[in-house]
């Protein structure tokens, strides 16, 4: 069977479920008595169980099955929880991972996995007797897991029926009425096991009977009623299962010792089989109602609407001219559909940056380990969204300096305790929406930066000389720390610091058109603040004349425009200032700043666009304001990259290109 | 003998030429949006049917004096790694094939400025080409 078509479905599920468990698995060591954490865990293994041995993964397959094996015993109360044991469980999942990846870049998904797979044995015998997958033969045994299911659904008024299903002989689609069959019961009930497997049923490697296993609240009658609508199926056998019965034979002694812990157990366990139920149907929902689609898709999209934005700009600069009431009308309302269709695809390209964060917890927690650190990662506003180019791109540099800080900030529990902090080391990351800008910040409440190590080791690395150094101020100094070739750390790990890193750090984040700022105090701690554009697209800006030059100002940073009377102007240290609603404001004279070539005379009115960055302002003195406009948002291209104070251009109606101004560089 | 098709064009009273492969188009000279602060010689950005491209006049790249704008003036856009940028150039005269054993060294006497943009010197009966190096005339220079 053709399985290629869900392949990328397989992946991306596989994904999803090792993130579960992964995530559940951090919750799991904070709460290692919680058996429906285990649960969760096991059900995600268990899906990924079935799904890569159908897609025909064996080795992944094998491994989550030992994984499964070594969960089943937790639950079971068998084996404690242990830092040592969930060590040995993270480096499966991390197998599994690098298989998964390895699939997903067209490899074969295989990897030797045989050193795993014997811990994970030595675990699962090492503290008690656990229970042996039964052996497979084709009579009706369940493992304790669905055994388990099958008491559970008991409870809840469900019944458990054995259904031995006999199609024609002459039957020629037999996975096709298989196939049906399932969907039948699937309507009604649930299908817990079948023998043979689906897998083998589905590509009919059976005579022409087979049983399966089904939980539903519908009678034996009925069951049977509705099986045999199905056509070409020659006889149903409903039996209702025995739960007293042994599990397996090898638990057979066990049991009853086992039995009261399990009673204990069942109550919590049914709850979370009912909530697993909800969730069910309500994933069901949900995906009735998405469709993964391929992010090319979007991006040729988002391109073809870019080109539909600059005539439309065109469109209304046409239509102004021409004053026609018709072409007026029909003009604006096209604007408004684009407007909303545009909103729409910004939408869809919106991802939480939970996506990217929700890998860190992991990752903080295994360094922490092999540092001998005590480390508290709290994130803050995951939920908050950013450009799907943008999340592709964070998620390395958030990772270097998350392990920055880690490494070189969070000092050891006895360095921390002779401090008098706290052992355990708190590293914040934290997302939020400010302006068309999203902020995120990085902060530790370790050693902090020292002015004095950092300067040393700039000079002796040659960035700086001696002179320079006594005069930069403490951020400038910090800001060394980004410069190539240099590394604070007197012991060199492998963890951070072999002295690349913080300087592509920077380099990236600049290239998303963004910016990396830090603060510090020694034996405080340091934040990490990245500042990033929220989307690299569509924006709306204001277009103004400098002398006869069009520059383009991004709304967001807008508070308003204002023309002021030339002899309103205020002095103040060497600066013009106005005073704008009780505030002093300086004025930034753009045609300075940007050496426009004069052409016009001045004006006895200033026209002024305030603007701000955080709680300080500016007002940047123009000639005249054209109006408001949305506009796709295009780079300066490769080779010119850092232009002071312009964060990109744009293409207006008349084909022209204007700059984009950048209000956060001109405001200090 | 491996043969190299180039693009020849004008400059003051010379010949370069570039090899083709590193030419996307050759334009003609449209509306210059100025961009501030940036080394003289880069002379702004163009609407490159869609794509901002900026533009370089080459002889101010060169170091020699500026000319108004004529006719014959074209941009060509030239493509080197991931950058795209348009060289203002006096006059694009025409395609070549040159044999790579015909290229020389660049001869002393081309005065410091140039030499470091050249790659070498192809004599093609009377007419003398200069390889222009694409990598120097487009690294930005620190500082």
């Amino acid at each position: 069977m053709d399985m290629s078509q869900y392949l990328e479905v397989f992946i991306d599920e596989s994904k999803e479920h090792l993130q579960t468990i992964n995530e559940q698995l951090l919750e799991l060591e904070k709460n290692p008595d919680d058996v429906s954490i285990v649960n969760e865990i096991f059900r995600s293994a268990h899906t990924l169980k079935g799904m890569s041995a159908t897609m025909g993964f064996e080795d992944l397959a094998n491994l989550t099955h030992q994984m499964e094996n070594v969960l089943d015993a937790i639950r079971n109360g068998k084996i404690a929880v242990t830092p040592e044991l969930l060590d040995v469980i993270f480096r499966a999942v991390d197998d599994l991972e690098a298989m998964v990846v390895s699939i997903s870049e067209g490899g074969d998904g295989k990897r030797d996995v045989t050193e795993v797979v014997a811990q994970l044995k030595q675990i699962e015998k090492g503290e008690a007797v656990v229970a042996q997958k039964s052996t497979p033969t084709y009579e009706q045994t369940y493992d304790e897991f669905e055994y388990t299911i099958l008491k559970q659904s008991a409870e809840q008024g469900f019944h458990s029926y054995e259904v031995t299903i006999k199609l024609r002989s002459d039957c020629l689609l037999k996975a096709a009425r298989v196939f049906m069959i399932f969907e039948v019961i699937e309507q009604i009930g649930e299908v817990i096991k079948s023998v043979p497997t689906v897998e083998m049923l589905e590509a009919e490697q059976f005579d022409d009977q087979f049983v399966v296993t089904v939980v539903t609240k519908v009678s034996q009658d009925e069951l049977q009623k509705r099986i045999m609508k199905v056509s070409e199926v020659e006889e149903v056998n409903v039996q209702s299962v025995d739960l007293h019965r042994p599990v397996a034979q090898e638990n057979a002694q066990e049991k009853p010792v086992e039995q009261k812990e399990e009673l204990k157990t069942v109550e919590q366990v049914v709850e979370k089989k009912q909530e697993g139920q909800e969730e069910k149907t309500a994933s069901k929902q949900v995906s009735n109602k998405t469709i993964r689609v391929n992010i090319e898709r979007l991006d040729i999209l988002m391109n073809l609407f870019e080109e539909l934005v600059i005539d439309r700009g065109r469109l209304e600069q046409i239509s102004r001219e021409l004053n026609n009431p018709e072409l007026h009308e029909t003009v604006e309302r096209m604007s408004r559909i684009s407007g909303d269709l545009q909103n729409i695809i910004l939408n869809m390209r919106m991802v939480p940056v939970e996506t990217v964060f929700n890998r860190f917890p992991r990752m903080v927690r295994q360094l922490a380990r092999d540092l001998g650190k005590k480390i508290n990662l709290e994130i803050i506003g995951a939920e908050t969204e950013l450009d799907r180019t943008v999340i592709d791109e964070i998620g390395d540099p958030l990772v270097h300096l998350l392990r920055n800080a880690i490494d070189h900030g969070i000092e050891t529990p006895d360095v921390r305790r002779a401090k008098g902090k706290l052992e355990e080391g708190t590293v914040k990351l934290k997302a939020y929406h400010s302006g068309n800008h999203v902020f995120i910040e990085i902060e530790d409440d370790g050693a902090g930066i020292s002015r004095e190590k950092v300067l040393k080791k700039a000079i002796s690395k040659g960035i700086i000389s001696e002179q320079n150094a006594a005069n930069l101020t403490d951020k400038q100094v910090y800001e060394l720390i980004f410069a190539s070739g240099f590394s604070t750390a007197d012991k060199v790990s492998d963890i951070s610091g072999r002295g690349v890193g913080l300087d592509v750090v920077k380099s990236t984040i600049e290239s998303l058109g963004g910016s990396v700022s830090i603060d510090s105090e020694e034996g405080v701690g340091s934040v990490f603040s990245i500042q990033l554009p929220l989307t690299l697209s569509i924006i709306s800006v204001m277009l103004v004349e400098i002398q006869n030059e069009k520059y383009a100002i991004p709304l967001s940073s807008i508070i308003e425009t204002a023309i002021v009377k030339k002899e309103d102007i205020l002095h103040a240290h060497n600066q013009k200032v106005i005073d704008f609603r009780g505030k002093v404001v300086p004025l930034l004279f753009l045609k300075d700043i940007f050496e426009v070539p004069v052409i016009k005379e001045e004006d006895d009115f200033l026209s002024v666009v305030i603007v701000r960055k955080g709680e300080k302002m500016a007002g940047l003195v123009v000639d005249s304001f054209i109006g408001q406009q949305e506009v796709v948002l295009k780079s300066l291209g490769n080779y010119l990259t850092s232009v002071f104070a312009i964060s990109g251009a744009t293409i207006l109606g008349d084909g022209q290109v204007a700059l984009i101004i950048d209000c956060n560089a001109l405001i200090k | 003998m491996a043969e190299l098709k180039v693009i020849v064009f004008q400059l003051k009273d010379e010949e370069y030429a570039i090899p083709v492969q590193q030419v996307r188009s050759i334009e003609k000279i449209q509306h210059i949006t100025r961009v501030p602060r940036v080394p003289k010689y880069v002379k702004g950005v163009i609407n490159l049917r869609g794509v901002v491209t900026p533009i370089i006049d080459l002889r101010m790249r060169f170091g020699l004096e500026e000319a108004a704008f004529s006719d014959h003036t074209r941009v060509i856009i030239v493509a080197l790694d991931d950058m795209e940028v348009g060289l203002i150039v006096d006059a694009a005269n025409d395609v070549v094939d040159i044999s790579t054993d015909a290229i020389e060294p660049p001869p002393e006497v081309v005065d410091a400025t140039t030499a470091d943009y050249i790659n070498g010197v192809v004599k093609i009966g009377k007419r003398l080409f200069i390889l222009l190096n694409l990598e120097k005339v487009l690294k930005t220079e620190k500082g």
